[in-house]
C-alpha cells in the first residue's frame, strides 16, 4: 500500500531500471531502501523521455543501450519483492504501457507488485489508463504542476496513492529554486482530499529536502541519485543524509 | 467523434506543466479562426508576404513524357521562404502576437519549418529560438545560417538520432520550461490537440487555391493529389479540401529511405504500429517494447517516426493511401523534373513527383493529378551532388 509510505514524512527514491543492469539496479534499490527510503519509484526506460533532463535522459539510453527489456524489469521486481517491502511505483511514458497493453501491463503489476504507476505524459483528461487500472490494485498517480492552476481541485479530488506535486516549471533534473506557489497549491489539494502530497523535481541538496518536506508529505529525488547511479558512487550516505533532513522537517 | 480526435487517433498526451497553456492555446485558436479582423490581417500577409495564391501549373512536358493522366504541380516552391511551411507560421505566430506572446519556439527537420517560424519572427517582431537536430543541422547548414541571419538561435539537438523527433523532444522541453510567454510553433499536423487540426487548417490554404484552380482551368476535380508526408503538414493541406469529394483520390507518399524491407526507412503507415508520443495517439514506427525507432530517409523533413492523427485515421477509414518511396525514386525524381521541366524541387516533394512518375503513364489521358510541390531544392543540391558521387568542393 502506497499510504504505507506516509507514516512519517516520505522518501521517494527514483532509479531507472537497467542503468547499468537490472542485478546493478537491485542491489541498488535494496541499498537505497537501507539507507530510509519509504517508496521506490522505478523508471522503465523509453527512447525519448520528454519530461526529464539530461542525466535521466542518458541513464534512459544506458539502460536501453544494454538491452533492457519490460519483460525483464518485471522479472526483477519479482526478484526484489522477497527483500524489499516498501511500496514500488513504475516511472515510465505512455506509449510503453500502450504497446505492452494498459489490461496485460497492470495484470503483471499487480503480480510483481508494483503499487502505483507515473505516467508524465498521460494527464487527467486522458483517462484511457485509468479506466483500465479499476480492476487491478495499482494507483495511477496524478500529477500537479505549479501552472495547474484552476486544474489543481479538480485532479486533487480524483487522485489516488499520493499526489506528485512538479516542484517547478521545466524537467527533471537539480535547480536551486523551486516555484513560489507550491504552499498555495497544497493548500487547495487539502481542502479537497487527504491523499498525500510529494513534492519531485531538482530537489537534490538535503536542506531543500527538509525545506519541501516541511510543506508537503514527502520529497522525491531522482537526478541526484541517478547521477551518483552513473558515476558508480554509493548511494547509502546520500541517501541517509536526506532522511536525516527530512526527519526534523 | 471527441474534441481533439480523429477516429481513436489524436489527444493531449503531455506533461500535466502544459495542459493549462495547452487549453488557452485551444480556446484563442478557437475564438481567433473565426475572427474577422486576424483572418484578414493573415490573409494579407498571406497575399501580400507570401506571395499566394501559389501556382497551379499545367506540366505539359512531363504529361506528355509520362503519356497518361495530366499533371499539375501545386507550386508551394514558390512561396515566400520556399516551402508551405510560411503558411502555417504565419498565423501562429499572428496568434501567438495577439496572445501576447513575446518568444516562439520551433523545432525543424529539413529546415524548412525553422526558417519560415524565424522569417515569420523577424517579421512579426517575437523572439524566436529553433530545435533541430545535430545530423540535420549538418546537412542543412545552409538552412542554419539563413535562421540566424533571421535573427533565430539556433539550438543543435545532440540526443538520440540527432534528428526531427528529437528536435521535438527538446522543444517540447523546452517550452516546458518558459510556458507563459512562449508559443511552440509545431510544424507539421501533429503532437497534441488543437496542433494537428489548427496546422491542418492553416495548411489547408493549399487544396482550397487547388480546387477554385482546377475547376477554373479543367472545369472538374482531380482524379488524385498527391503529396510526400513526413508529420503530413503539405499533404494536410493539399488533401483537406477534397475529403469530402469521394472521386478524388487522396495519396500520401512516405519515406521508404533504402527499402520498407530494410531497417533504414521513415515509412510509419507501411511499417508502424498505433502508438502514444509526441502528445498524440498515431502511428509510429517503434520495436516490441514501444521504443520508438530510429527512422531514416536522405530527406530531412520525412526522417520522422510518426504521422499526423488525422492521416492516421484517414489510413484507417481507407479514405486515403500512403505509399511507400525509396531514396533512389526520389532522387529520380528530383532529376526528372529539373530536366523535364526545369524545376528543381525540395527531396521530400520529389516523393510525390516519384510516385507519380509510377502511376501517371497507366492512368487515362482525361484523368488529371495535382502534385504538391511543397518547397523548393536549393537547399538539397548539396547532398544529391554527394548521394550522386559527385563532388562540389564544398
Amino acid at each position: 500500500m502506497i499510504k504505507d509510505a506516509f507514516q512519517d514524512k516520505a522518501l521517494i527514491a527514483f532509479v531507472t531500471a537497467g542503468d547499468p543492469t537490472l542485478e546493478k539496479t537491485k542491489e541498488n534499490i535494496k541499498e537505497i531502501v537501507d539507507a530510509g527510503a519509504t517508496l521506490v519509484e522505478i523508471g522503465i526506460p523509453f527512447s525519448d523521455p520528454i519530461a526529464e533532463g539530461p542525466i535521466i535522459q542518458e541513464a534512459s539510453l544506458r539502460a536501453l543501450t544494454h538491452g533492457v527489456k519490460v519483460n525483464e524489469i518485471f522479472e526483477m521486481v519479482k526478484e526484489l519483492r522477497e527483500d524489499v517491502s516498501v511500496p514500488l511505483c513504475f516511472m515510465t511514458y505512455a506509449n510503453v504501457l500502450f504497446h505492452y497493453g494498459y489490461d496485460a501491463f497492470l495484470k503483471r503489476c499487480d503480480e510483481v507488485g508494483i503499487n502505483g504507476l507515473i505516467i508524465p505524459d498521460m494527464p487527467f483528461e486522458e483517462k484511457e489508463l485509468k479506466e483500465a487500472a479499476r480492476d487491478y490494485d495499482v494507483n495511477i498517480i496524478s500529477m500537479i504542476a505549479p501552472t495547474s492552476r484552476d486544474r489543481v481541485k479538480m485532479i486533487a479530488k480524483e487522485a489516488e496513492g499520493f499526489i506528485y506535486l512538479v516542484s517547478s516549471l521545466g524537467v527533471t533534473g537539480e535547480r536551486d529554486q523551486f516555484s513560489d506557489n507550491l504552499k498555495d497549491i497544497i493548500g487547495d489539494i487539502r481542502s479537497v482530499t487527504d491523499v498525500p502530497v510529494a513534492i519531485g523535481f531538482g530537489i537534490h541538496e538535503p536542506s531543500q529536502a527538509k525545506a519541501m518536506a516541511a510543506i508537503s508529505d514527502g520529497i522525491i529525488v531522482g537526478s541526484a541519485i541517478v547521477k551518483r547511479i552513473g558515476k558508480h558512487e554509493p548511494l547509502y550516505d546520500y541517501v541517509k543524509s536526506l532522511k536525516d533532513a527530512i526527519k526534523t522537517a | 467523434m471527441q474534441v481533439g480526435r480523429y477516429g481513436r487517433f489524436g489527444g493531449q498526451y503531455i506533461p500535466e506543466t502544459l495542459m493549462h497553456e495547452i487549453h488557452k492555446i485551444e480556446e484563442a485558436y478557437e475564438f481567433y479562426k473565426n475572427d474577422k479582423a486576424f483572418n484578414d490581417e493573415l490573409n494579407t500577409l498571406l497575399k501580400e508576404y507570401a506571395g499566394r495564391p501559389s501556382l497551379l501549373y499545367y506540366a505539359k512536358k512531363m504529361t506528355e513524357n509520362l503519356g497518361g493522366a495530366k499533371v499539375y504541380l501545386k507550386r508551394e516552391d514558390l512561396n515566400h521562404t520556399g516551402s508551405h511551411k510560411i503558411n502555417n507560421v504565419l498565423g501562429q505566430c499572428l496568434m501567438a502576437k495577439k496572445m501576447g506572446k513575446t518568444r516562439v519556439i520551433a523545432e525543424t527537420g529539413a529546415g524548412q519549418h525553422g526558417v519560415a517560424t524565424a522569417t515569420a519572427a523577424a517579421l512579426l517582431g517575437l523572439e524566436c529560438e529553433i530545435y533541430m537536430g545535430k545530423e540535420d543541422t549538418d546537412r542543412q547548414a545552409l538552412n542554419v545560417y539563413r535562421m540566424e541571419l533571421l535573427g533565430a538561435k539556433v539550438h543543435p539537438v545532440t540526443t538520440g538520432t540527432m534528428t526531427l523527433k528529437d528536435a521535438v523532444n527538446e522543444a517540447m522541453r523546452q517550452w516546458t520550461k518558459r510556458v507563459d510567454d512562449t508559443l511552440y510553433v509545431l510544424g507539421s499536423v501533429m503532437g497534441p490537440h488543437p496542433f494537428p487540426m489548427m496546422v491542418g487548417d492553416f495548411q489547408s490554404i493549399i487544396s482550397k487555391e487547388a480546387k477554385e484552380q482546377i475547376l477554373e482551368k479543367e472545369g472538374r476535380l482531380p482524379t488524385a493529389v498527391m503529396a510526400c508526408v513526413g508529420g503530413g503538414s503539405n499533404a494536410m493541406g493539399m488533401f483537406r479540401n477534397f475529403i469530402d469529394e469521394p472521386s478524388v483520390q487522396l495519396i500520401g507518399c512516405e519515406a521508404a529511405g533504402k527499402g520498407v524491407e530494410t531497417a533504414l526507412h521513415a515509412a510509419t503507415i507501411a511499417k508502424g504500429e498505433v502508438g502514444i508520443f509526441h502528445g498524440m495517439k498515431s502511428l509510429f514506427c517503434q520495436d516490441e517494447d514501444g521504443q520508438i525507432a530510429p527512422v531514416y530517409s536522405i530527406s530531412a523533413g520525412l526522417d520522422y517516426p510518426g504521422i499526423g492523427p488525422e492521416h492516421a485515421n484517414l489510413y484507417e477509414t481507407g479514405r486515403a493511401s500512403y505509399v511507400p518511396v525509396t531514396d533512389d525514386e526520389a532522387v529520380g525524381a528530383f532529376e526528372y523534373l529539373a530536366k523535364e521541366e526545369g524545376i528543381i524541387c525540395a527531396i521530400e516533394s520529389a516523393h510525390a513527383v516519384a510516385h507519380a512518375l509510377k502511376i501517371v503513364p497507366h492512368m487515362n489521358k482525361d484523368d488529371i493529378v495535382i502534385i504538391c510541390l511543397s518547397g523548393r531544392g536549393d537547399k538539397d543540391v548539396a547532398a544529391i551532388a554527394r548521394y550522386k558521387g559527385v563532388d562540389l568542393h564544398d
